[in-house]
């Protein structure tokens, strides 16, 4: 497959759209455009409103005002199911896994296979698939959730974002409780996304990790955006800059200091 | 390596084979926290052991026989009961409703003589409606159900009183089915043996149909000979149950009834998406909404079928007691059917339970109101004992979830 004749459809594009919580403006008048076979970094400091962004791709808040379309077709994003049926995947930061439910009962949640007769062997089969994929360090995928560390919920909230075919992956932070090995898996397979012609929106803190994988990065700074980069081009300086909103911050304050 | 299977190859898998393994599986089980009909069970074995000391007729063949018949109706509103904790919500009325649904159904029959079926259907229809209005309210205005449906268990309490009218109570005729049914059906000796292998056989035959496809797709399955002994072993016991229940007047129809609902129950709850998605709202609603499941549709379908099946429990003791009265559906059948639902170990938090709560704790509440009555006590006594009980059966609950906590089993 070419990843050169997918990359020119646009998968999402997003206008002008604001979300309040109250008194606080989470988001005001974002813009965002991904197209396919592309990974777009969005970044921003500690409440800047990336989850607040997914949340509304994700069908779980809507936006107050603004424009959501995919594939150039405006669409109203009312409910979690409606989101996934566009095509839509999401890790959500908060993993949003059902605790009392088995490993395999939490990837099939609402998608399981033969309804009235619950196909459990072969989804039996494509959970230990996915946790392979993964390299997630899983023991079994018939003991609950609860029963699983930080990192192994990760990996199968992960795992869960893979099934059903969707066109745009969004990961909120998604190696944050990852160990290297499955950190190093989680950016292979986004890169192994990217190359079957999904656009994937990867949110992370980790600089090494985006410009690893990234082709563009959004930065959003106070709810508003602060710049789009092309990962090539572009210095970690300028990149922190944007999210920090000045050139002179702790974190090249703390460069200046060690290198004295 | 490869002739692990697939979902053993972990090397942190504590793999116990065999008998001893599955008793030391279980054992695990429990310490965590998991204690699944354990505790019941060991309550029933307490209960029966003081009854029989106090009076060697409790565990007779005539009193277990008509113990289980008792069990029937109001095991029935506890099912319903089961699946509203599970999506960790509470249903106050189904005693009304149950007494509501037996009085439409005895105007109808008997009043206005009409067709038995017709009068039926529409009983369970009016509980079908009622859950169906707890649904909408539920999920359009979002007040409790606690509170809805404590409105629903005074409203609907009215309602009976209004559609019995004036004579209060009205008899049904003893050779009506539905009395019949209630009263006089045993099935036969031979049809009870015959039940207990074909239900044993088919476990076997499901178990061997699931373990070989299983095998096919290289997971780990049970083995044929812990299959055939599992199936033994049931056929066993049911045969020594139906053999013991028919010295005396064998097992009834209505408690046949009632155990095909909680085993249909069962199956839709463990192995159809509608049961998983009971779980899911139940253990976390908003992970449910954003995995795509219509929330709001699981409670309703909840509440109809929590409503429904407090009509046929209605149903059914209109035909017990041969007549709706004024006094049906009321005083402790509400309670009783919670407690059973919780005594069989449903949890009152949400997302955890079965359906073969319902039987289980009817069993044990059933089990005491019979000693009790044997003993001549009245139902100061009774009442005292099965509040004393539930505590008991919450408190295990709340401990077992401590513990769960801690042992990670969610
Ligand atoms: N459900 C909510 N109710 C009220 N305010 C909210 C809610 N969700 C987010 N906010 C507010 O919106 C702003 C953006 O939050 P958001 O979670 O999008 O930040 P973020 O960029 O994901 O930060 P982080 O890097 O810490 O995850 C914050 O000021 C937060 O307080
Ligand atoms: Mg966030």
């Amino acid at each position: 497959m070419s990843s050169q004749t997918l990359t020119s459809e646009t998968v999402l594009s997003l206008q002008n759209v604001s979300k309040n919580f109250g008194a606080v403006a989470a988001l005001t008048d974002v813009e965002l455009d991904i197209k396919a076979g592309e990974v777009v970094a969005l970044v921003g400091d500690n409440g800047a409103g990336k989850s607040t962004l997914v949340k509304i791709l994700a069908g779980v808040h809507p936006q107050d005002v603004g424009v959501v379309k995919i594939a150039g077709k405006e669409v109203h994003l009312g409910s979690p199911a409606e989101s996934i049926k566009h095509g839509i995947a999401t890790v959500f930061q908060d993993l949003a896994l059902c605790d009392n439910l088995d490993v395999v009962q939490n990837l099939f949640l609402g998608r399981q296979l033969r309804a009235h007769r619950l196909d459990e062997v072969t989804m039996e089969t494509t959970a230990w698939d996915l946790i392979r994929q993964l390299r997630a360090k899983i023991p079994s995928v018939r003991i609950p959730i609860a029963s699983l560390s930080g990192g192994q919920r990760q990996s199968v909230a992960i795992a869960r974002s893979l099934l059903g075919n969707p066109k745009l992956i969004m990961l909120d932070e998604p190696t944050a409780a990852l160990g290297v090995a499955q950190t190093a898996e989680v950016l292979n397979l986004i890169e192994r996304l990217r190359d079957r012609g999904l656009a994937v929106i990867l949110i992370s803190h980790n600089m090494d990790d985006i410009f690893a994988v990234s082709d563009r990065i959004a930065v959003l700074r106070l709810g508003r955006n602060n710049g789009m980069f092309n990962a090539k081009d572009t210095s970690r300086k300028e990149v922190i800059e944007a999210i920090t909103g000045s050139v002179d911050n702790a974190v090249t304050q703390r460069a200046e200091a060690h290198s004295k | 390596m490869s002739a692990q299977p697939t979902d053993l190859q972990d090397e942190r898998l504590i793999i116990n084979a065999g008998l001893s393994g599955a008793i030391k599986k279980s054992r695990d089980r429990i310490k965590s926290g998991d204690l699944g009909n354990l505790p019941v069970i060991i309550g029933l074995f307490i209960i029966s052991t003081i009854f029989q000391m106090l009076n060697p007729f409790f565990l007779s063949s005539a009193n277990l026989s008509n113990l289980l018949m008792e069990c029937a109706a109001v095991g029935v509103l506890a099912l319903g009961i089961v699946l509203v904790l599970l999506v960790g919500e509470i249903d106050l009325s189904v005693g009304s409703m149950s007494g509501l649904s037996a009085a439409i159904f005895a105007v109808q029959f008997v009043r206005n003589g009409l067709p038995l079926a017709f009068c039926i259907l529409l009983s369970i229809a009016a509980g079908a409606f009622i859950g169906w209005l707890y649904g909408q309210i539920y999920n359009r205005i979002g007040v409790p159900a606690f509170v809805i449906t404590l409105a629903g268990l005074l409203g609907f309490l009215g309602l009976q009183l209004f559609v019995l009218g004036a004579t209060g109570t009205i008899n049904l005729p003893f050779e009506s089915p539905l009395v019949q049914f209630g009263q006089q059906a045993y099935i036969g000796h031979t049809l009870s043996y015959i039940l207990a292998v074909a239900v044993s056989l088919l476990r076997f035959g499901l178990g061997y149909y699931s373990a070989a496809t299983r095998r096919k797709a290289e997971l780990s399955a049970p083995s044929l000979t812990s299959l055939a002994m599992q199936s033994g072993f049931m056929a066993a016991a049911l045969g020594t149950i139906a053999w013991y229940l028919n010295k005396s007047r064998g097992v009834g129809w209505m408690f046949v009834f009632f155990i095909a609902l909680v085993v249909i129950m069962d199956y839709a709850l463990r192995r159809t998406s509608w049961g998983n998605s009971v779980f899911a709202v139940g253990g976390n609603r908003e992970a449910a909404r954003r995995a795509g499941i219509n929330v709001k549709g699981i409670y309703t379908s909840v509440f109809i079928l929590c409503s429904t099946l407090g009509a046929i429990g209605g149903l059914l003791a209109a035909g017990r007691l041969a007549a709706a009265a004024q006094s049906s559906g009321t005083g402790d059948v509400n309670l009783n059917a919670i407690a059973a639902a919780v005594i069989g170990g449903t949890s009152l938090f949400g997302g955890r339970g079965s359906a073969y709560a319902a039987p289980l704790g009817m069993i044990v509440i059933a089990s005491i109101s019979s000693g009790l009555t044997l003993m001549n006590l009245n139902s100061s006594i009774r009442y005292m004992v099965t509040g004393g009980i539930v505590l008991l059966a919450v408190s295990v609950d709340a401990v077992a979830r401590r513990s769960r906590t801690s042992h990670g089993r969610g």
